[in-house]
């Protein structure tokens, strides 16, 4: 058998943490993980935030983020010995023998240089083809890639093309100067599901036509199903369990897998519509400043009370600028929001404090929304003091309460926001909300940046709250099986507009209309082949049209 | 394109309109002094009658505003008018002067400016090391020293001591270009060491700033060189600031070496200005105001000019 092309060996990871106030200290990151990758192949790396997926991918490159350094073990690319090599030893493999893709692309392309600059950058720094040859080449992958107007895109700047488009683009980068190792570290965590369906196929036709090897990193088992040919899942730097894709899927050997599989499988059945609505929005349209387009054109929902609203789109179709018309932060053009039967000022400096108090909002980045100098208690116990002006014991009483029914026990409320994890940060954050008792929650992509188990944790705190103090949510995501998970009814936005609205069981089945379906079917599955099956469904649909 | 060349657009209205703002403040500024021109040129013993003459001959009996928009008339046409103090024609006394310390302040930007980036580059390159704080220790005390002391100790090492370049930089047009570059060596070496420090921190501190983002990792890892790195992908994206600090020295470099030309006995507008208010020539004082506002105005404006053409997102729109 030929030697891998990369051999990694009892690797260890270590690096110096600054915390303010305190003396730095050594902590691990990556302990003890080896992996062996043959040409050609590609194997996924999962794992949930600060498991080290994507440091132990950059030491393919020996490379170490900040204050990351690797300290022990070997690392074998092409049969040497790279982990203690020297600074040009290094720059000579990287950007020739391995490449990387990052996670934004937006932010991994030089804002002030055109794109094919960029992209073949590498290929001439390295001296491996002349200019034309590398542009040609580049121009060749832009077209695997399926990238639009493939001859002249390159002379484009980064801002000048989408999203997905630029992480299409960063492929071809690291393609471009023929590497035998491609490290591609979340390439789509940052991309809507539809536009993330054909990166993906994008990413995989490249792998297959160049015949490079990679290492995956995703957090998403489900992708990383449909590119790898194994999977390794790493928990806290160590690694849980490695094997072939078939094998991790269908029989897993570890719980940790185990739950990693069957995450999202909550189960809602859905509640009947009452008579008498919480929230009515009318026909409401509304835009920012002097801008000459609707963000939100004409949309009507209903939420009833003690049950969850699903707005569900992607970035930019509007969901969250229904948040701020509903709290009053931006007033509607036209249109009215009623509210348990009495109708809401446009505007929120016009309203009540009353009604301030039954509608409450939790945010998508739980650390910047609480104040980093303030403890739990504090921040929980504001709106006692502004609502229902508690104070002392009384306020410390109830404080314990709402830290209790997030399930977070004693100790909590001496802590500050930065001594909390992601998921202790959000419940927080729901307890601050109920701390109002509110009639209406407006949840805003709650979920979307915690892992999934702390998700899933998250979302049955909520259904469980819901339950017992029947308040009413109105779920704002852009994650089809969150939706799933927790509605009574669905909304489906596109473009400022709802495209399909109704009870859950009614929008999750067919018929669909074209945008849903698309929509629906984007959602990877965790199935080998999913992908391609996928695609092959839509284009016999589009040729059958 | 559009949106750009309103920015430009704008930009330059604004900065005509702050230079008339600015020959408002200078004109009132003049006026509010006690006494007059005509009180100047006859002095404290001149009688109320020679006063009232001088004044109607001179038109200072106008009132203050057409008496501004005569002045401003005149200075747009190249027409200063005329000194008190020796009656020689304030245009072409200033054009020598003001070609003189243009040649000062461009020689010393043509060392400065590139020296001061090529180290903010090499500083941020030997981050927290050796280079790095020698360069910093270095530019920080030539700043920290008084320019007159600064240029006294060059003057008596250079010129009295080795005798490299002469001690007075007298200049006339009858010279050739390398003449007069030795008699101009010593100050601008001097003003180089005031203006360095400034824009070399501000280079290192852009820069760093700029080094943290995402596409110097990917530029890291193409296994691009440390310095190539920098001046490639840190560097333009770090221009505005850069830029800005640059144009206020240069600024400085004209209307500020009022010392050094002193120091040095360089005929330039500096001295040709103190010399001036030493003998209450109120009509020089209101044109050396005026270029030196205009000069300011004018470096300043070209800092946001090159600052907006170099955003890509303004060059080239969506």
């Amino acid at each position: 058998m030929p030697d891998p092309l990369l051999s990694i060996r009892n690797l260890r990871i270590e690096a110096t943490v600054h915390a303010p106030g305190e003396p730095s200290r050594e902590v691990v990151i990556v302990d003890d993980v080896s992996l062996s990758l043959d040409r050609g192949k590609v194997m996924g790396l999962i794992g949930e935030s600060g498991a080290g997926k994507s440091t132990i991918g950059l030491s393919a490159l020996a490379y170490g983020r900040g204050g990351i350094r690797l300290t022990g073990g070997t690392i074998t690319l092409n049969n040497r010995e790279i982990r203690l090599a020297d600074a040009a030893t290094l720059r000579s493999l990287r950007g020739r023998e391995v490449t990387y893709v990052a996670q934004s692309a937006a932010a991994a392309f030089n804002p002030a240089k055109r794109l094919m600059e960029q992209v073949i950058e590498a290929t001439l720094h390295h001296g491996l083809m002349s200019r034309e040859a590398a542009e040609a080449r580049a121009v060749d992958l832009f077209r695997t890639l399926s990238l639009p107007d493939p001859e002249t895109i390159g002379q484009r700047y980064p801002h000048q093309v989408s999203g997905g488009q630029l992480q299409r683009a960063m492929t071809a980068m690291a393609l471009c100067p023929k590497p035998d190792l491609v490290i591609f570290d979340e390439p789509t965590t940052a991309l809507d599901v539809t536009t993330q369906i054909d990166v993906l196929a994008a990413i995989k036709t490249a792998i297959a036509q160049t015949g490079v090897a990679a290492l995956y990193i995703t957090h998403d088992l489900a992708v990383v199903a449909q590119v790898s040919d194994e999977i390794m899942v790493l928990r806290h730097g160590k690694m849980v369990e490695h094997g072939t894709v078939q094998q991790i899927i269908e029989a897993p050997r570890q719980d940790y897998t185990r739950a990693l599989i069957s995450v999202r499988s909550i189960e809602h059945t859905e509640k009947p519509p009452s008579a008498q609505p919480l929230l009515v929005v009318q026909n409401v349209s509304a835009r920012y400043g002097a801008m000459a387009k609707d963000v939100l054109s004409n949309v009507s929902v209903q939420v009833h009370p003690g049950q969850t609203l699903a707005l569900v789109g992607e970035s930019g179709s509007g969901k969250s600028t229904m948040a701020r018309v509903i709290t009053g932060l931006l007033p509607p053009r036209a249109g009215q929001i009623t509210f348990d039967g009495r109708t809401l000022p446009r505007a929120l400096k016009d309203r009540p404090r009353e009604d301030l108090r039954q509608i409450q909002m939790i945010y998508q980045m739980a650390d910047v929304a609480m104040n980093p100098r303030q403890t739990v208690a504090t921040i929980i116990g504001r709106p006692l003091e502004f609502y229902f002006g508690l104070r002392g014991a009384e306020r410390d009483a109830r404080v314990q309460e709402l830290l209790d029914a997030i399930e977070l026990g004693k100790g909590y409320g001496e802590r500050y926001p930065a001594e909390l994890s992601g998921g202790q940060k959000q419940r927080v954050c729901i307890a601050r909300a109920l701390a109002a008792k509110p009639k209406l929650i407006l949840c805003d992509e709650v979920t979307s940046a915690l892992d999934p188990l702390v998700a899933d944790g998250i979302l049955k705190l909520l259904l469980d709250l819901q339950a017992r103090e029947g308040v009413a949510y109105l779920f704002i995501t852009h994650d089809i099986a969150t939706v799933r998970a927790i509605a009574d009814s669905i909304a489906v936005m596109y473009q400022g507009r709802v495209q399909r609205y109704g009870a859950k069981s009614d929008v999750l089945a067919p018929p669909f209309d074209d945008y849903t379906d698309l929509l629906l079917s984007s959602v990877p599955e965790m199935q080998i082949g999913w992908l391609e099956r996928t695609l092959a469904t839509r284009r016999m649909e589009s040729a059958g049209n | 394109m559009v949106p750009i060349l309103t920015l430009v657009t704008q930009r330059i209205a604004l900065g005509l309109v702050l230079l008339l703002a600015v020959s408002v403040l200078i004109f009132a500024g003049t006026e509010l002094l006690p006494g007059d021109v005509a009180q100047a040129i006859l002095g404290q013993g001149a009688t109320p009658e020679a006063l009232a003459n001088m004044r109607t001959r001179m038109g200072l009996d106008e009132s203050a505003i057409s008496r501004y928009f005569a002045w401003l008339g005149a200075a747009l046409q190249g027409d200063l008018g005329v000194a008190l103090s020796n009656g020689r024609d304030i245009a072409a006394s200033i054009g020598q002067r003001l070609g003189n310390t243009l040649f000062l302040a461009a020689v010393t930007a043509a060392i400065s400016v590139p020296l001061a980036i090529f180290l903010g580059l090499l500083a941020v390159r030997y981050r927290d090391r050796w280079p790095d704080k020698l360069i910093s220790g270095l530019t920080l005390t030539s700043i920290s020293l008084p320019e007159f002391l600064l240029g006294y100790v060059l003057m008596y090492v250079f010129a009295v001591k080795l005798g490299w370049f002469p001690s007075v930089s007298n200049i006339n047009s009858g010279m050739s270009f390398w003449q007069k570059l030795n008699a101009v060596a010593l100050p601008s070496l001097v003003l180089t060491l005031v203006v360095l420090a400034h824009m070399m921190r501000m280079t290192r501190a852009a820069i760093l700033n700029v080094m943290q983002s995402a596409y110097i990792e990917t530029a890291e890892l193409k296994g691009l060189r440390r310095l190539t790195l920098i001046a490639r992908h840190a560097m333009p994206n770090a221009l505005a600031p850069i830029v800005n600090v640059v144009m206020l020295n240069l600024a400085y470099l004209v209307v500020g070496v009022v010392v050094i030309e002193v120091v040095f006995v360089y005929p330039g507008m500096g001295q040709y200005l103190v010399d001036h208010v030493a003998k209450r020539d109120v009509p020089v004082v209101q044109a050396c105001g005026l270029i030196f506002a205009a000069i300011y105005i004018g470096l300043n404006l070209l800092a946001d000019l090159i600052s907006i053409l170099s955003n890509p997102r303004l060059r080239h729109p969506k």
